[in-house]
C-alpha cells in the first residue's frame, strides 16, 4: 500500500535565485578586506577585523540599497551590527577559556590534589606542593555559607510568595537590592563584627560569613521564582482537604519544587565560590592545610590564585593559573548540575 | 396561620473567622522572622560600618567625600592623618561610566540578536554562553584582564591616542598606558554584558507578539520594527538593566585591583595609567593599615555601601516598573 501525500511546500524559503546577491556579497566582503588588508598598512587581527566590519557594512547598504530602497539599507547596517555585537560576546569568553585550558593543563597532576605548600617554596617547580589546603578551605567556606544562608533564603522566599505577609513587597525590594552589595563591603562588615567587635581572629567560618550575605539574594531570589511556578491549585487542594498552611507548605509546595530549590541553592554556590575580595579580609590565608573552620588562618581556591598572582614569580604564576583551572573546573560542575536539575524540574510538570 | 405570627428575625451574616492554629502561628512568625532577615543584614551592615567609620566622618567631615590626599598620622614628623576618597571616587565613576559605554551597546546588540535575529539552534548554546560569563569568578577575569587583555588593549590605547589625541580625553602627558582606566573599563565591560544581556532579554521577550506582527504586516523591515516597537517598549528594563551593570562595576575589586594603577589624583586622560576605585583602594590599603586608617577604610566602605545601594534601588525601581507593564 502506497500512501499519498502531497510533498509540503514552503513558499516563504528563500530560493537559492533570491540569495545568490547576499552570496556575492559576503563574497565580495572577504575579497575586498583581504585585499584592502593587503596593500594598506592596516595589519594584524584589529585591522583585518575592523576593515571586514567596515567593508561588511559598506556592501550589505548598497545592495539592499540598490535592490530596494533605503530603509532596507538602514535594516542592513542594523544587522551587521548586531551580528558583530553578537560576536563580540563570544570572544572574551573564547579567549578566557582557551588561555584558562593553556596556561593552567600543564601543572594539572593528581600529586596538587594530595599535597599542601606548607613546606614548598613559591618558586619552585609544580611539581612540588599542590593546592589540597586550598580546595578544603573552599569547601569548608562554601559548605558552611550554604548551611546558613540556604534556610534563610528559602525562608525569605516563603515570606514573598507564601506568607505574603506586610512588608512582603518590601523584603522583595531589598533583596534584590542585597544582591547587589559590593563583595568587599561584606568582608568588611564581617570584618566590623567577628574581628574588631567580637575580637575573633581569622579563620574560615569568618570567610563563610560573608559569603553568605553574598549568597542569600540569589538563593531566595531563585527560590521565590521556583515556588511562584507551584499552581495554585497544589496550595487550594491542600487548603481544602484541611491542612494548615504549614502542612501544606511541609508536604506539597517544598516536595514540588525541591528540584528547583536545590538548582537555587547550586546557583548561589556558583555565586560565590570563587569571591576573592571579602575573603582576603576575613579568612587570613594560610599554607598548610587547616582542617579546623573555626580556629586558625585558612585558605580558600580563589585565595591561592590571589596569593600566587600576587608573588608574581614565573612558577607562582603558573600556580595562579593552576588554580584558576581547578576553580573553573568545580563553578563549571556546580553550573552544569544546577542547569540539569533545572531541566528535571522543567520535564517532570 | 400567618407568617406575621412569627416572631422577626433580622438575618445576620455568620461571620466566617479562621483562626490560626497554634502550629501556623509558628509557621507565619519563623517564615516572618526569616523574610526580615535580609532587612535586618542590610541595616546591620550599615550600622556597623558607620559606626566603625565615624570618627573618621567626624574628623574629615565633607572633606573625606572630596579630599585628594590619604595619608597616615606620621607621629614623629608631627604629620596629622587625612583620608579623603574624593580621586578614589571619582575614578570609580569613571571606571563605572566606561564600562557601560563599552558593555551596553554590545549587550543590548547580542540581546536583539537571541531575540530576533538569531536562528533557533543557536539560541540555547548562546543564553548558555551568557550565563557561563556572568558564573565566571572576578579573580579569573582579573588574570585574564592582566596577562591576556591588557597587551591587546595597550595596543588599542596607543592607536586611539595616536588618531584621537587632539581630544583631551585620550591625551597622554606621560607614555604610560598599561593599567589605566580604559583597560579597567574594557575588563568591567565584559563582567557586566552577560547583566544587562540577560535582563534586556527579558524585557524584549515581554514584548506583545500582536505589535510586533502589526509593524510587520504594515510593511516594516526588522530594524523599523525594533525602533518602533521593541525600543518603545522596553526602553526602560534595558535602561534598568545598564544601571545594575553600573552597580555591579561600581564595587568590583579583584578584577580591577589587577588592571588599575591606584593613583590619588583627578585626572580626565582615561588612557593614561592611573585612575581610582574605592573597592580596590580597600584591598591596597588593608593589609598594612593600622586602627585608624582602618575606620577610615570602614567609612570608605560606608560611602560605597551607599552609593551602590541607591543604584541598584534606582535600577530595580525602573525594571520592575517595566516588567509589570506586560
Amino acid at each position: 500500500m502506497t500512501i499519498l501525500a502531497a510533498t509540503p511546500t514552503q513558499p516563504w524559503k528563500p530560493k537559492f535565485a533570491n540569495l545568490w546577491p547576499e552570496f556575492l556579497g559576503v563574497l565580495f566582503t572577504i575579497l575586498a578586506t583581504l585585499s584592502i588588508v593587503a596593500v594598506t598598512p592596516l595589519k594584524g587581527k584589529l585591522g583585518f577585523a575592523l576593515t571586514l566590519i567596515v567593508v561588511a557594512t559598506v556592501t550589505s547598504a548598497v545592495v539592499s540599497g540598490l535592490r530596494k530602497d533605503k530603509r532596507a539599507a538602514t535594516n542592513s547596517v542594523s544587522t551587521v551590527f548586531i551580528y558583530v555585537a553578537a560576536s563580540l560576546v563570544l570572544i572574551p569568553l573564547i579567549s578566557l577559556l582557551y588561555e584558562i585550558l593553556r596556561l593552567g593543563l600543564g601543572g594539572l597532576s593528581w600529586g596538587i590534589f594530595t599535597k599542601d605548600m606548607s613546606e614548598t617554596a613559591s618558586d619552585s617547580p609544580l611539581t612540588e606542593g599542590g593546592l589540597l589546603h586550598a580546595v578544603v578551605g573552599t569547601l569548608y567556606i562554601v559548605l558552611i555559607a550554604t548551611i546558613v544562608s540556604a534556610p534563610i533564603g528559602f525562608l525569605a522566599a516563603l515570606y514573598i510568595v507564601e506568607v505574603k505577609g506586610k512588608f512582603a513587597s518590601i523584603v522583595r525590594f531589598f533583596t534584590q537590592a542585597m544582591s547587589g552589595v559590593p563583595s568587599i563591603v561584606a568582608g568588611l562588615f564581617i570584618y566590623a563584627v567577628w574581628m574588631i567587635g567580637l575580637g575573633n581572629s581569622y579563620n574560615a567560618a569568618a570567610g563563610a560569613g560573608a559569603l553568605t550575605i553574598l549568597m542569600i539574594p540569589t538563593v531566595a531570589r531563585t527560590a521565590e521564582e521556583v515556588l511562584k511556578l507551584i499552581p495554585d491549585d497544589l496550595r487550594e487542594a491542600g487548603l481544602a482537604l484541611g491542612a494548615t498552611q504549614w502542612r501544606t507548605v511541609i508536604s506539597i509546595i517544598l516536595p514540588a519544587a525541591r528540584s528547583g530549590l536545590i538548582t537555587a541553592v547550586i546557583l548561589g554556590v556558583a555565586r560565590v565560590a570563587g569571591e576573592t575580595a571579602p575573603l582576603l579580609l576575613t579568612i587570613g590565608g594560610a599554607d598548610a592545610l587547616n582542617l579546623n573552620p573555626i580556629e586558625g588562618n585558612s585558605s580558600a581556591l580563589p585565595y591561592y590564585v590571589w596569593k600566587n598572582y600576587s608573588l608574581g614569580n614565573p612558577e607562582s604564576i603558573e600556580r595562579a593559573w593552576l588554580g584558576v583551572l581547578v576553580l573553573m573546573i568545580m563553578v563549571s560542575i556546580l553550573f552544569a548540575s544546577a542547569r540539569y536539575f533545572g531541566r528535571v524540574r522543567g520535564q517532570s510538570r | 396561620m400567618t407568617t406575621s405570627q412569627l416572631p422577626k428575625v433580622e438575618p445576620k451574616p455568620r461571620e466566617i473567622v479562621s483562626k490560626a492554629r497554634f502550629s501556623d502561628k509558628v509557621f507565619r512568625g519563623v517564615v516572618s522572622a526569616g523574610g526580615l532577615s535580609t532587612l535586618l543584614i542590610l541595616a546591620l551592615i550599615a550600622f556597623f560600618l558607620v559606626f566603625n567609620g565615624f570618627s573618621v566622618f567626624r574628623s574629615e567631615g565633607l572633606q573625606f567625600l572630596t579630599g585628594f590626599e590619604w595619608v597616615d598620622a606620621d607621629l614623629e614628623q608631627g604629620i596629622p592623618a587625612s583620608y579623603g576618597i574624593g580621586a578614589m571616587l571619582y575614578g570609580t565613576l569613571v571606571i563605572g561610566i566606561l564600562a557601560v559605554i563599552f558593555g551596553f551597546p554590545v549587550a543590548v546588540g547580542a540581546a536583539l540578536f537571541l531575540s530576533y535575529y538569531a536562528p533557533e539552534w543557536l539560541k540555547r548554546p548562546m543564553v548558555i554562553v551568557i550565563d557561563v560569563m556572568a558564573a565566571i569568578p572576578s579573580v579569573v577575569f582579573g588574570l585574564w584582564g592582566y596577562f591576556v587583555l591588557m597587551p591587546h588593549a595597550e595596543y588599542w590605547a596607543k592607536l586611539i591616542h595616536k588618531y584621537f589625541g587632539f581630544i583631551p580625553f585620550f591625551d597622554m602627558p606621560a607614555n604610560a598606558f598599561s593599567r589605566s582606566p580604559f583597560i579597567a573599563g574594557l575588563v568591567l565591560a565584559i563582567m557586566i554584558i552577560p547583566i544587562i544581556a540577560s535582563i534586556s532579554r527579558e524585557v524584549f521577550a515581554q514584548t506583545p507578539p500582536d505589535r510586533i506582527q502589526a509593524a510587520y504586516a504594515l510593511g516594516a523591515t526588522k530594524w523599523a520594527m525594533i525602533k518602533a516597537v521593541v525600543f518603545p517598549y522596553g526602553i526602560g528594563g534595558v535602561i534598568g538593566g545598564a544601571m545594575l551593570g553600573l552597580g555591579r562595576a561600581l564595587g568590583e575589586t579583584v578584577a580591577v585591583y589587577t588592571v588599575l594603577n591606584l593613583v590619588y589624583d583627578i585626572r580626565i586622560e582615561v588612557l593614561l595609567s592611573a585612575g581610582g576605585s574605592v573597592a580596590s583602594m580597600i584591598v591596597n590599603k588593608f593589609g598594612e593599615a593600622d586602627a585608624p586608617e582602618l575606620k577610615a577604610l570602614m567609612a570608605a566602605g560606608f560611602v560605597l555601601f551607599v552609593v551602590t545601594l541607591i543604584v541598584n534601588f534606582i535600577a530595580n525601581g525602573i525594571i520592575n516598573k517595566t516588567a509589570r507593564k506586560g
